[in-house]
């Protein structure tokens, strides 16, 4: 009757995972890497999630995804702070024009 | 079969959308299209039977890091420039790792033989997660509270700048 299982989930999450990956690996602009740095933690949200539902893990996996959703946002809060400190020194959030502590 | 149809429709909702935040090329529209994909993802948490989990997800993710994202985006930018740029570099070396990482990713999820158990009733588990939080999760529960206050006050003592005395 249920045609969608574990491995469905993990997929999206995979893949969710990857554009993540991709958008820090390549953006310029720090606010964009940013982003991507959620996507990762959705990707992984979405498997503890998954895991919780299907596999032996039960609560526990919820439990994880909220933790993980705090620190989430306590990270997006101090990046962005940094990111706004870098703006006002450098006049710029381009990553590869931030290179002060280049030898 | 219909759960087959809305697991499909939230999939594609998050998916695409997490594609047109990595290749937009205005940064605005990458925000906004991030908003998307947090409500797919919302969407297939309510389909895991994680009510309280798609509830949280809302409410911080859009309501808060979506907006302090937004924030960063117009205050970093200088507002006369009409086109918020959003370049991209190394495109090639960059799709290449990533493809071979997708792949490596799906052939691990299609080989493994994981470890299922018949899936459960769907029950609320707020009352469950509450629970929780009082008994076998308190240390990391009041930790979480230390970490969210360090970062608030540190987040405030870096960005507000220099005081002049």
């Amino acid at each position: 009757m249920n045609m969608i299982v574990l491995e469905h989930y993990l997929l999206v999450g995979a893949i969710l995972f990857c554009l993540g990956f991709f958008c820090v690996l390549t953006r310029r602009n720090a606010v964009a890497v940013l982003m991507g740095v959620e996507l990762i933690f959705n990707a992984a949200n979405l498997n503890f999630v998954a895991f919780a539902r299907f596999g032996t893990l039960n609560i526990d996996g919820i439990m994880f995804a909220i933790f993980i959703i705090m620190l989430a946002a306590a990270e997006a809060t101090v990046a962005l702070a940094i990111v706004l400190n870098i703006y006002r020194q450098l006049d710029t959030v381009n990553l590869d024009e931030a290179d002060l502590m280049k030898g | 079969m219909l759960l087959a149809i809305i697991f499909t429709i939230f999939a594609a909702i998050t998916i695409i959308s997490a594609g047109m935040v990595v290749f937009s090329q205005n940064i605005v529209y990458s925000a906004f299209s991030l908003l998307f994909t947090f409500f797919g993802i919302a969407g297939l948490y309510v389909l895991l039977a994680a009510d309280f989990l798609a509830a949280t997800q809302l409410l911080i993710y859009v309501g808060g890091i979506l907006v302090l994202l937004l924030f960063g985006v117009m205050l970093t930018h200088k507002i006369h420039e009409v086109n918020l740029s959003n370049e991209s570099m190394r495109l090639a070396p960059a799709a290449i790792v990533v493809l071979s990482f997708l792949g490596l990713l799906s052939i691990v999820v299609y080989r493994t033989q994981w470890p299922t158990v018949p899936v459960p009733e769907l029950t609320p588990t707020t009352a469950r997660i509450g629970t929780l939080f009082m008994t076998d999760y308190l240390l990391p529960f009041e930790i979480a509270s230390l970490v969210l206050l360090t970062a608030l006050v540190g987040a405030v003592f870096i960005a507000r700048g220099r005081v002049k005395k």
